[in-house]
This record gives C-alpha cells, sequence and structure tokens, in this order.
C-alpha cells in the first residue's frame, strides 16, 4: 500500500499499489493482431497505475469504431457510446462529478467527423477530461473509407479516384479551439506515450494527446515514416520545454524561426549555432500554432506537449463554483416558498 | 357576466404580452377563473406594422370554472391596422372592439395590406357588426404624459398601459397590482423610477378616460368563481416544469442536471432551472441538441439526474441518445414542449404530432416511458411523476407538453409539498450476486438494474450499445440473448404500470359514447362536453396521460363503449396506437391550426358523431 496524494497535496487515505492486469478485465481483446491499439492499450495500463488515483476513480469514455472499443478492455468504469458524441457524454460526467477522472479514447473517424462539433465545443470550455485520439489516417471498422485525416488523393473503397478533401490538422484544430493541453505521440513509443499520459493526467482541464496508430489492415504505414528506427530522427522531433528544437540522427539539425516562418537548418553550417534554433516554449500559443504547421516532408513532425495553458479553470469547477454561490447566497432553502412563488391569492 | 375572452393585439413591439400578462394577474387576485392564449410570432422584431409582426395575448376569464381561453372574442384592444386585420374575424359579433384610431393613418394602413383609401374604421359592416370605439390611444398617451418631460420614444412605449387602464375600467378591475408591479420593476430593480412614473400615469389616464368619456355605455363584471378554497397563484406549464423539476431533484436527494440547448417553447425550462441552481439544478447549455441529451445521460451514469428538454426538431436529432440511454438502462428524463411541425413548422403554434416520434423514433426495438401533461398546473406533477418513473425503472422516461400550455396560464391552487412522497434512489455499494456485480441482474418487481456510481469500489463494470448479454453486461451478439434483452427491455417499460393509477370516465359515464382525450386537449374536451351536457345528451369522457405504458384498465374501459371518440391536434396518432393496441375502432376529430380546439366546434363535432354523422 502507499499513500494517495490529494488534490490538496495532503496524504489522506492509502492507496492499493496497481499493476497493469489491475485494470485488465476479463473480455477477450478484439483488435486485429498487430493493431496499434494494442500498444496504446498497454501504455494506458501502464500508466494509470502511476498516476496516483483509485481504481474506482477512473471512466473510460468511448464513441464509435475500432478505438472506441478500449472501455470494454479497461478494468474501470466504463461508457461506449455513440458515434462522435463521447465528449458531449464525458462533459456530463464531469459536471456531475468532477472527482472522477474521465479518459475519453476513439478515432479520426468518431472524433474529427461526427464528432467534430462536440470536440471543438469540449475544448473551448477546457472540460477536464484527457482525450487520446488514435489518429490511423482511415475508417477500420468500416472497412477502409478514407478518414478526415486521410491525405488529399487517398483510395479508398468510397474514393476509387482519389479522395477531394484537405485533411484536417487535430493540433491546429486544438489550438484554435483554445485546448489548454495539446500533445502529440506515437502508438508503439510506449514510454514517450506514458510520460506525454502521465503530464496530461495532471493538467487541469483538457488534455488533447494525438497518437499516430498503425492501422495493419487499412492503412498499414501510414505512419512508418515516423515510426521506423531509421527514419525517425529526421521525420520526427521531440519538444522539450525550454530546450532548442533538435533533431536528426546526429542531433545535427535544428529548426531556426526566420521572420515568423520556420526553417530546418544544419548547425554548425552557414555559422547556424544552437543559440540562433528556436527554443520550444510550451506555454506560447504563437509557437504551438507554428509547430502545428510542421509536416513531412519539409519539417521534422513534433513529438510531445506542443502547448499548455495551465491557468484556465476547468468547466467542471467553474460550474460548481457557480453552484456553491448561488447555495450561499441562499442559505435557507424553502420549497414550499419556491413552488407558492411571488404572487399568491387565498380563496376562502 | 359569466365569462369574458379579451385579446390584447398589436405589433411585437407594443407589449401586448406584458399587457395581458398584468390584466391576468389582476383577475388572479380578484378570484376569477382564468386560461390564457399567448398568440405571438417567431420573428422577433418583424417590421413594424406588418400582419406578420402581430403578437396577441388572450384571457378568458370567468364567475365559473373554466379550461380554455375561449373560442369567440368578446372585446378586442387592436393597437394598429395589422392587429386589427388578423384578429377582427375572431370577435364575436356585437364584440367590443377598441382601435387606437391614431394608428390607423395612410402608411399604416398600406403595411397592413389594406386597399387605398380602405380603412376599416370606416367600414359600415363593421360598424353594424361590432361595438367599434375609435379612441386615439396614442395622442391621449402623449397628452397625459406631456408634463412628465420624458421623450416621445418612452411615452409612446406607455401606450400599452393606456389600453391596459381603459380594459380594467371597462371590467372594472383594481389598478393595485399592476401599479406594484410597475413600481417593483422599473422603479426598483431597474432603478428607472421616472419610467416607472409614467407607466403608472398612463394606466391611470386610460382608466379615467373610461370613466369620464362616457364612451363606453356600460361596465362589465365578471364576479369571483366558485374555487375550492385554498392559496392559489398563476402557472404557466413551463413554469410548473421548472418548479416540478426542483420539487423532484428535493424529493430525490439528488441533483438533477439540465442539459439543454435553445428550443421555441422549451427554452424557458433552461432559463427557469438556470436560476435554481441552490435547489440542486445544474444546468448546461450544451453546443447542440445531441450533446444536451448525452451530457444528460453522461450525469446519469455518473449518478446524478440527467435530463434534458425540447421540441419535436429537437426530439428528432435525441433519437439516437434515446436509444443508447434505453440500452444502457439508465434515467434520463426527456421533456418535449411540441410545437406545429413537421422541420421547422409554426415555433411559436402548439401541436399534438410528437405521439408516435415519441413512442417510436428510434432505432431498435427502444421502448420507453411516455407522458403528457393535461394542463399548464399538471406540468408540475407531471415532472415529479418522470423523475420517480425513471430512476424506478432505470430508463428514459419522455415528457409531452405543448406550446400552449406552455406559454398559457391558469389558476393553481398549491399543494402542500409535504404531502409528496420522497423519490427513493438506490446507489448500490455492495456485490449482488455469488459471482460479483452483474450490472443487469434485474429487480424482481420493476426490472431494472441497479445503479452503481462510479467511484464504488469494487463495482468497476462498463456499459455500452452493443447487445448486452442478460446479467453480466457483456457484449454479446448471440441471438438468443438478444430476443431475451429485447423482450426484458420492453418488460420493464410495461412494469411502471404497476405503478400507473387507473383511468377515471368523467361525464356521462353510462352513455354508449367515450370521448377519450391526452395531453393538453383536456381542458377543450371538458368544455365541449360541458357544452353538450348542458344540451342533454352528453357522452363519456375520459384523459391520458400515460401513453407508453397505457393504464392496464384501458383496454376494459374502451370494451364498454359502442363509440369512441378521439379529438387530437394532429392527424389522428393516439387513434393508431389504440386501434393496434386493441384492435378497438375509434372515430378521429382531428385539427391542426396551430392552437386547442374551439369548445363549440369540438361540441358540435362530438354531436355529430353522437348522432350517427361524419366526423
Amino acid at each position: 500500500m502507499t499513500d494517495q496524494v490529494s488534490s490538496d497535496g495532503s496524504t489522506t487515505m492509502e492507496l492499493p499499489v496497481y499493476k497493469a492486469k489491475d485494470f485488465t478485465t476479463d473480455q477477450d481483446v478484439r483488435w486485429c493482431p498487430g493493431c496499434g491499439d494494442y500498444a496504446v492499450l498497454a501504455a494506458v495500463r501502464k500508466t494509470l497505475p502511476k498516476l496516483g488515483r483509485r481504481k474506482e476513480d477512473y471512466v473510460f469514455v468511448s464513441g464509435i469504431g475500432c478505438a472506441a472499443r478500449f472501455p470494454y478492455y479497461m478494468e474501470t468504469y466504463g461508457l461506449h457510446s455513440i458515434h462522435g458524441r463521447a465528449p458531449a457524454f464525458a462533459t456530463g460526467i464531469k459536471l456531475a462529478n468532477p472527482d472522477l477522472d474521465v479518459w475519453l479514447v476513439s478515432g479520426d473517424g468518431d472524433l474529427l467527423s461526427i464528432g467534430g462539433n462536440h470536440l471543438i465545443h469540449s475544448m473551448r470550455r477546457n472540460v477536464g477530461i484527457n482525450i487520446i485520439l488514435l489518429n490511423n489516417r482511415i475508417y477500420g471498422l468500416t472497412k477502409g473509407q478514407y478518414s478526415p485525416t486521410s491525405e488529399q488523393g487517398k483510395i479508398t473503397k468510397s474514393t476509387p479516384m482519389g479522395s477531394l478533401d484537405t485533411p484536417i490538422n487535430p493540433i491546429a484544430l486544438a489550438l484554435a479551439a483554445e485546448c489548454t493541453f495539446v500533445a502529440r505521440s506515437l502508438d508503439i513509443d510506449a514510454k514517450f506515450l506514458g510520460e506525454i499520459m502521465t503530464r496530461g493526467a495532471a493538467h487541469q482541464g483538457m488534455s488533447f494527446i494525438e497518437v499516430y496508430q498503425d492501422c495493419n489492415i487499412f492503412n498499414h504505414q501510414a505512419w512508418f515514416y515516423a515510426s521506423q528506427k531509421e527514419s525517425r530522427p529526421q521525420t520526427t522531433i521531440v519538444l522539450e520545454h525550454g530546450k532548442p528544437l533538435i533533431f536528426g540522427a546526429d542531433r545535427e539539425l535544428g529548426i531556426r524561426l526566420n521572420g515568423g516562418n520556420p526553417e530546418v537548418v544544419k548547425i554548425g553550417e552557414n555559422g547556424v549555432a544552437e543559440e540562433d534554433l528556436m527554443v520550444h516554449d510550451e506555454n506560447s500559443l504563437v509557437q504551438a500554432s507554428v509547430l502545428a504547421q510542421m509536416f513531412q516532408p519539409a519539417f521534422p513532425e513534433p513529438m510531445g506537449v506542443i502547448y499548455v495553458n495551465p491557468d484556465r479553470p476547468s468547466y467542471e469547477s467553474a460550474s460548481h463554483a457557480q453552484m456553491q454561490e448561488a447555495r450561499d447566497k441562499h442559505a435557507e432553502l424553502d420549497l414550499q416558498k419556491l413552488v407558492n412563488g411571488r404572487q399568491t391569492w387565498t380563496i376562502d | 357576466m359569466e365569462s369574458v375572452a379579451i385579446r390584447f393585439c398589436g405589433d411585437s413591439g407594443d407589449g401586448m404580452q406584458l399587457t395581458g400578462g398584468e390584466f391576468t394577474n389582476t383577475t388572479a387576485a380578484v378570484g376569477n377563473d382564468f386560461a390564457t392564449f399567448p398568440d405571438f410570432p417567431a420573428e422577433i422584431r418583424a417590421p413594424k406594422g406588418t400582419t406578420f409582426g402581430v403578437s396577441g395575448f388572450q384571457i378568458q376569464f370567468s364567475s365559473q370554472r373554466i379550461h380554455t381561453p375561449g373560442d369567440a372574442i368578446n372585446a378586442m384592444v387592436a393597437m394598429n391596422p395589422a392587429a386589427f386585420k388578423m384578429n377582427i374575424a375572431e370577435v364575436e359579433p356585437g364584440g367590443i372592439v377598441i382601435a387606437n384610431e391614431d394608428e390607423f393613418t395612410k402608411v399604416n394602413l398600406k403595411k397592413a395590406g389594406y386597399a387605398q383609401d380602405e380603412n376599416p374604421l370606416d367600414d359600415d359592416e363593421i360598424n353594424r357588426r361590432y361595438q367599434l370605439y375609435r379612441v386615439p390611444i396614442s395622442r391621449l398617451t402623449r397628452e397625459s404624459l406631456a408634463e412628465s418631460g420624458m421623450g416621445s420614444k418612452d411615452i409612446d412605449r406607455c401606450r400599452n398601459m393606456y389600453a391596459l387602464g381603459m380594459a380594467y375600467w371597462l371590467y372594472q378591475r383594481p389598478l393595485e397590482n399592476t401599479i406594484e408591479h410597475l413600481e417593483g420593476y422599473f422603479r426598483d430593480k431597474k432603478g428607472l423610477p421616472e419610467v416607472a412614473e409614467i407607466n403608472v400615469r398612463a394606466l391611470k389616464a386610460g382608466y379615467h378616460f373610461g370613466e369620464t368619456a362616457e364612451m363606453f355605455p356600460s361596465q362589465y363584471t365578471v364576479p369571483a368563481a366558485p374555487m375550492e378554497s385554498g392559496l392559489y397563484r398563476k402557472i404557466s406549464g413551463n413554469e410548473a416544469l421548472v418548479l416540478g423539476y426542483a420539487a423532484a431533484s428535493q424529493l430525490a436527494g439528488t441533483e438533477i442536471v439540465y442539459a439543454g440547448y435553445p428550443i421555441t417553447p422549451a427554452s424557458d425550462l433552461l432559463h427557469g432551472l438556470s436560476n435554481l441552481k441552490h435547489y440542486g439544478v445544474q444546468t448546461f447549455q450544451a453546443e447542440d441538441e445531441i450533446a444536451a441529451i448525452c451530457a444528460a445521460i453522461g450525469a446519469s451514469f455518473a449518478g446524478k439526474i440527467g435530463m434534458t428538454g425540447t421540441s419535436g426538431p429537437g426530439l428528432a436529432l435525441k433519437g439516437e441518445g434515446m436509444g443508447l440511454a434505453m440500452m444502457l438502462e439508465l434515467p434520463v428524463v426527456i421533456v418535449d414542449v411540441q410545437r406545429a411541425g413537421p422541420a421547422t413548422g409554426m415555433p411559436t403554434k402548439t401541436e399534438q404530432a410528437d405521439l408516435l416520434q415519441a413512442m417510436y423514433g428510434r432505432s431498435g426495438e427502444a421502448p420507453v416511458i411516455v407522458l403528457a401533461a393535461s394542463s399548464p398546473s399538471d406540468c408540475f406533477d407531471s415532472a415529479i411523476e418522470s423523475v420517480r418513473l425513471a430512476v424506478r425503472h432505470m430508463c428514459p422516461v419522455i415528457l409531452l407538453t405543448d406550446g400552449g400550455m406552455a406559454n398559457g396560464a391558469e389558476p393553481w391552487r398549491v399543494p402542500d409539498m409535504s404531502t409528496y412522497e420522497p423519490i427513493e434512489i438506490r446507489h448500490p455499494t455492495e456485490p449482488n450476486s455469488e459471482d460479483g456485480f452483474l450490472p443487469y441482474l434485474r429487480d424482481d418487481e420493476t426490472l431494472a438494474r441497479p445503479w452503481v456510481r462510479p467511484g464504488t469500489p469494487g463495482l468497476e463494470h462498463r456499459v455500452g450499445g452493443l447487445e448486452k448479454e442478460a446479467d453480466t453486461g457483456n457484449v454479446c451478439y448471440d441471438g438468443d440473448n438478444h430476443d431475451a434483452m429485447s423482450r426484458a427491455r420492453q418488460a420493464k417499460i410495461e412494469a411502471a404500470q404497476q405503478v400507473i393509477p387507473p383511468i377515471e370516465v368523467h361525464g356521462t359515464v353510462d352513455s354508449s359514447t367515450l370521448v377519450l382525450g391526452w395531453g393538453g386537449t383536456s381542458g377543450a374536451i371538458a368544455s365541449a362536453v360541458a357544452v353538450l351536457e348542458q344540451e342533454g345528451e352528453a357522452p363519456a369522457f375520459a384523459h391520458l396521460r400515460h401513453m407508453n405504458p397505457f393504464p392496464s384498465d384501458l383496454g376494459a374501459v374502451l370494451e364498454r363503449y359502442e363509440t369512441v371518440i378521439i379529438p387530437e391536434i394532429n392527424m389522428g396518432q393516439l387513434s393508431l396506437l389504440i386501434r393496434a393496441r386493441y384492435l378497438k375502432d375509434v372515430i378521429s376529430i382531428c385539427e391542426m391550426k396551430g392552437r386547442s380546439f374551439h369548445t363549440n366546434e369540438l361540441a358540435e363535432r362530438i354531436r355529430t358523431i353522437m348522432n350517427g354523422g361524419e366526423a
């Protein structure tokens, strides 16, 4: 047993020591063998025991799709809802009981297509939930149509001549929607993903983590460039708050801001020194907006915490503060008086 | 006089709703029975002087018990030609018509669509047909406030109070109530004592005009009605719902989370409940109708009473959410303040055409409990009952009201809150079987599954929209299990019959004809039956508040009558259900005019059917 640390910093009740298997249900996992979701499930099960919360306080919420089966595999409270609406369910849960630790796991079709509106509004409200967007750039459960994050021109069953839509940029969308914690990770990098999730869980208000996830059936190797050992150092850049943006197999490359625009530079060449590089400031919305536009092949794709606003209170805490304010103002409740109203008359 | 129906009508900006509301408050204070009918356009401020910008407020008040705002108008106050044009046809022959003649200018007459050089006030036929009084209300108001030093805009806004003053004189109503309100609102709340002052002066000036101008031949007296003794207040349906849900929260000892999206005519629920946070009502204005029901379900999952309110188009959007709530077997209350549809329809007008949507508007076999309030005041008990049934059976409950009762008001004998039974809610904290916790193990009597709150140690479980295995709630695609679960969910809804009272049959119980109604037409049907009773040959009548499940004795009651007549503000939706369920043929009386039935027309149609004629 270890002590549970409350939000006010005091140690209160003893917390059981959990292991990943304590968060594992007796249900068979029904994802395709080789699916990136397995790695994320393992990372979540491994991370939760370290967060200092009781098992019964976790709620996993999802929409519809492959990723949305997630709650069935977590030995916590869970709600597998309807297509796209998971953020609305999660909002209701947090409003009703802000003490619950609510995690929302769903896919790009669910959260960015049918559920785009709810995602935006839950973000701007800063509802205190942790969203893990499993982005595989394809509709898996309906067998392979292009998704809102699929690259333009994608040939699928529904787009035999190539898709016409410009893909949504989930990070830019989150920033535009005033999300207060925006991060990106990779499905198979369990350690890194665990770290990001741990930070997201500690964040007051919403944390949004886009996870590059491989659908090995319908969109295999979509993220190959970012996940393979050989290419990864050149195609991604790991963000660290207060550190310069450096990447490359020999950490020989960097990102420099030139008139507000990012450019890739080689350290030591043309007089470029480390001091000239852009230094990651995760509290800067302007810098985050720059990072949100960095994509292959022109740029390495940022991994890690892109933006944090630690100050904005969560929606549920603000809602309960209003409830409390109203209660303080009306110390004595009189239901009969309320029902009677202000103007009555008596008939004898 | 026994009963009077008066209508105030004018431009949307003329303050007719306020005028009618004040007349109603005063009417309440003098002890009349009454029923009101606010009739206003969906447009907030349509172009001034046009017919589509006309706003009206009708009230019938009586020395007898009444149930409707009245068929024909006995007296009308028309503030401009457009209002005159839109409402004159509903004034009874010989009825009083007070027209603000100052506004009957060439320009305004043209805006109202009158031909060039046509002024209905000069029309011989109009003058023969009605007691027409041309009163220069605009000028008289200005003159009476000339010394006030206020601007002409403020002064012109007092015209409605001048008109109200005349109406008060005509029907011998005291001014005190309205003066108190004007001072309380403008002076005390808004900090505008000078505005309160000119409104009060206009009101008094109108009253004195009636007294001194010797224009009206007589005043009319409507004595107090023989009401049951007790404490009364005025209540509209939406007000009653707000109070009912606050009361339900208190009776249940559990907070209500109301998630709503603005929609006419249901928005007042969101407004009203937002002001009752101290009574344990948390409100959430969602981004859309779908998010509203989903947030409500999420709140219920977390252990609070989740609810939402809407009107027909919103109910359509909530269909999938309701289906999920049925599958999750969580309590959630959905209020549908019905309006004239389909699509956007006539948002400010009433209808009863969402019954089948409420019954069946979901994918798959997804029965829910459906209630229908029968009057403004009945919304209070219906609200409490909707929560009671939702938590008892762990299922969605749809409460149907309608635009007519939502905004219409009547006197309400305030109930003694100490007489209400608490609403029992159980949140188990221990496993319910030797095999541990089974989230879908049912209660023997109510067939409800246990409502365990997240945060309860040891009872972690998952719920979702995929079909459940009986008892365990695990995902299950087995056909036999699906068949059994579909029947179990249906049986659970039917189990609500245990607590649904038997039908009360009123009127001439041994007649061979039964008039069966539901929802907001209760007042119109009772009034029509009363008309027939005075004539001698009258039917029995009964009114349904429980639409699904029906009361268990409904079939037996229907069997007792040779002829069953069902009046509805739709194309025969209850008729369809009754025929299907009980193989009993019925005769429909259907009308969709954006208002409830007119008493005399309905009586006439029932009489015709009873005499063997066509409906």
